[in-house]
């Protein structure tokens, strides 16, 4: 079947009578250009009468339909008239069926550009109604947790170790990887400098104490922030769209209790267990750098047992503890402030990431400053 | 239009299902031009599924769909895209873009398959809504409108290339008796002015009746067409117990 085409052809009468021949098939596929040539005539001839003659016409569909209606309403809107003749019986039904005469374009909204002062104060009620819920989820977390600290026996432990499986054991291959590359990547870099001066041995010290203290805590709840807390916040955030939490409401179950604390003690558990595991995996990559170096193995730990103490340990442990329940709560409370719409669960996770990484970082640093004035 | 005397459907040898399992067996059947075609079963008799397979969205394991004379299953990217033209569907639960606009949603498939200038596209959806009834719901979002509106803009972004066959996937369910009627009334508008041709999974008895030229009843058990025909001479002269009481809406006997 060869393709036909649409074609237009305009004539002008006296009395600024514009007489468009419209021919062959009017379709979505055939009719841009036509459609542009006729905007083009009106808007530059400005006819006070506007027949179309479309006895030429063998096909139309709704986008030729459009089409009719478009040049009418134009002609409409200048108070100017219209005239069809020579359209099949069949497709007069059809423009009837489509548009009544009677029929107005309706406005299209365009977005309206941003106002300055309109957004800054969105902005501000959304970060005060942010405030204000996680203030409340606070509460209702710490209820929670006390609640079950009380009633052991009530935390659904099942649940608790799959979850502990899933977020925390699974993620040992990725904790171990970073962790070791860390640590080599440190004792390297230290032991250049530390040459100069003939005191490589001391990269154990180096290596040891900022693992255990700092970067052990860190990594493993960065990496787990990214890795779990994004998955927190997926997996509750497609309950909500689900309307599964509102089941859960109405079953009577509170969601925080139900949810929530089955994954913050989850990841209170596993937490610091990742957090000594990367502690060992980064120092024994600070090891492989001295010995390269020619210290034997017994001399790097020795080193690093006389630098470290149980505190710097419990210290990094601690943090870590902290950090699991920051990067855990997050994630269930942007899950649980999921919107609706397709793009909602995604910007849950997105936000969980990154408002957990923020507060773990900002944690760190009042750890670092309650330690120093408590001198340990 | 090519006034041709092919059946615009030609279900042939259809086995699908979904792994080892088998849903449908071995049907064949043919829609007409023009014509309301209604896939029936209970639960579970592969009606959806056999949808699935017609649009293309589920390889069959043996036979072939052809719609217009071309296999839907077809390698040749251009000749899919060219049977997909000429297809639209609309989803069970509407399927609409909910970060888009109702207009938006029926305006997608003109911006990326036509070349029509924006206005127009805007006009061109803007009468697919007013055809279903939507007029003056051109900015809303899909969440903010009811489930019936919800199918009505489904139908008109189904239509917005102008298909010649129109799938419906249980347009009825989950709407009440009167939205119902009007999805009906819609469809029987479509098919007589625009002389579309549909196939409509349902087991909305009212509206099998209403808008059905021809139905075809599948089976669970068998995985087989039990019956086809005109829904009102099935009801009445059906020599199958099962198609009757389907018709009747009668409980099954061995489960009472």
């Amino acid at each position: 079947m060869p393709k036909q085409t649409a074609s237009i052809a305009a004539r002008t009468e006296q009395g600024n009578r514009l007489i468009l021949e419209l021919s062959g098939r009017l379709d979505s596929d055939s009719l841009g250009e036509v459609w542009k040539q006729a905007e083009h005539l009106l808007a530059r001839e400005q006819p006070r009468e506007l027949l179309i003659d479309a006895s030429g016409v063998q096909y139309a569909d709704g986008s030729g339909m459009a089409f009719l209606v478009d040049l009418r309403c134009r002609q409409q809107e200048r108070a100017a008239s219209f005239e069809i003749t020579g359209l099949p019986e069949k497709l007069q039904k059809l423009l009837e069926l489509y548009a009544p005469p009677d029929f107005e374009k309706p406005a299209v909204k365009e977005p309206k550009p941003p106002n300055l002062a309109e957004e800054m104060g969105r902005m501000a009620y959304a970060v005060w109604s942010d405030w204000r819920r996680s203030i409340s989820f606070l509460g209702e977390l710490a209820a929670a947790l006390t609640f079950s600290a009380l009633h052991p026996r009530q935390i659904r432990w099942k649940e608790v170790f799959l979850v502990s499986e899933k977020a925390g054991v699974n993620a040992l291959p990725i904790i171990a990887l970073i962790a070791f590359l860390v640590g080599l990547i440190m004792a390297f870099q230290a032991a250049i400098p530390m040459g100069q001066f003939g005191v490589e041995i001391y990269v154990a010290d180096l290596t040891a104490l900022s693992i255990l203290r700092e970067l052990g805590p860190l990594m493993t709840s960065l990496t787990l922030a990214g890795r779990s807390g994004s998955s927190f916040a997926a997996e509750i955030g497609t309950m909500k769209v689900n309307e599964e939490i509102d089941a859960l409401l109405t079953m009577g179950l509170d969601p925080v209790r139900f949810l929530v604390t089955v994954r913050v003690i989850a990841a209170i558990l596993v937490t610091p267990l990742l957090t000594v595991f990367a502690d060992l995996v980064g120092i024994l990559g600070g090891s492989i750098v001295l010995l390269s170096m020619g210290y034997p193995l017994i001399t790097y730990v020795n080193q690093v047992m006389s630098a470290v103490t149980w505190i710097d340990f419990s210290q990094g442990l601690l943090k870590a503890l902290v950090f699991g329940l920051i990067f855990s709560g997050i994630g269930c409370l942007r899950g649980l402030q999921t919107q609706t719409g397709p793009s909602a669960v995604g910007d849950s996770a997105t936000r969980a990431v990154v408002t957990s990484i923020i507060l773990i970082v900002i944690a760190d640093g009042i750890f670092a400053v309650i330690f120093y004035y408590l001198g340990i | 239009m090519t006034a041709s005397t092919t059946p615009m459907i030609q279900v042939e040898n259809l086995t699908v299902g979904y792994g080892q399992d088998i849903i449908v067996d071995d049907v064949s059947f043919e829609v007409s031009r023009g014509e309301t075609f209604i896939i029936l079963g209970g639960s579970g008799s592969g009606k959806s599924t056999l949808l699935k397979a017609m649009i293309g969205l589920l390889p069959p394991k043996k036979g072939r769909v052809l719609i217009d004379g071309e296999d839907i299953a077809t390698e040749d990217e251009q000749k899919h895209l060219g049977i997909l033209r000429k297809i639209g569907v609309m989803y069970q639960s509407g399927a609409l873009f909910g970060s888009r606009t109702l207009l938006e949603n029926v305006r997608l498939p003109l911006e990326e398959f036509t070349r029509l200038p924006g206005r127009a596209q805007n006009l061109v959806a803007c009468l697919k809504l007013n055809i279903v009834d939507l007029k003056g719901y051109e900015n809303y979002l899909p969440a903010e409108i009811s489930g019936g509106m919800k199918k009505r803009a489904a139908i008109a972004r189904a239509m917005a290339l102008d298909p010649e066959i129109l799938f419906l996937d249980e347009p009825s369910a989950g709407l009440d008796p009167v939205t119902q009627a009007e999805l009906d009334q819609l469809v029987l508008t479509l098919s007589k002015n625009l002389g579309m041709t549909f196939v409509i999974v349902t087991h909305e008895l009212p509206s099998i009746y209403t808008v059905a030229d021809r139905v075809i009843m599948l089976e669970k058990e068998s995985r087989k067409i039990i019956a086809e025909g005109r829904p009102d001479h099935l009801r009445d002269h059906s020599d199958n117990p099962r198609v009757r009481q389907f018709f009747q809406r009668e409980a099954d006997p061995e489960k009472v």
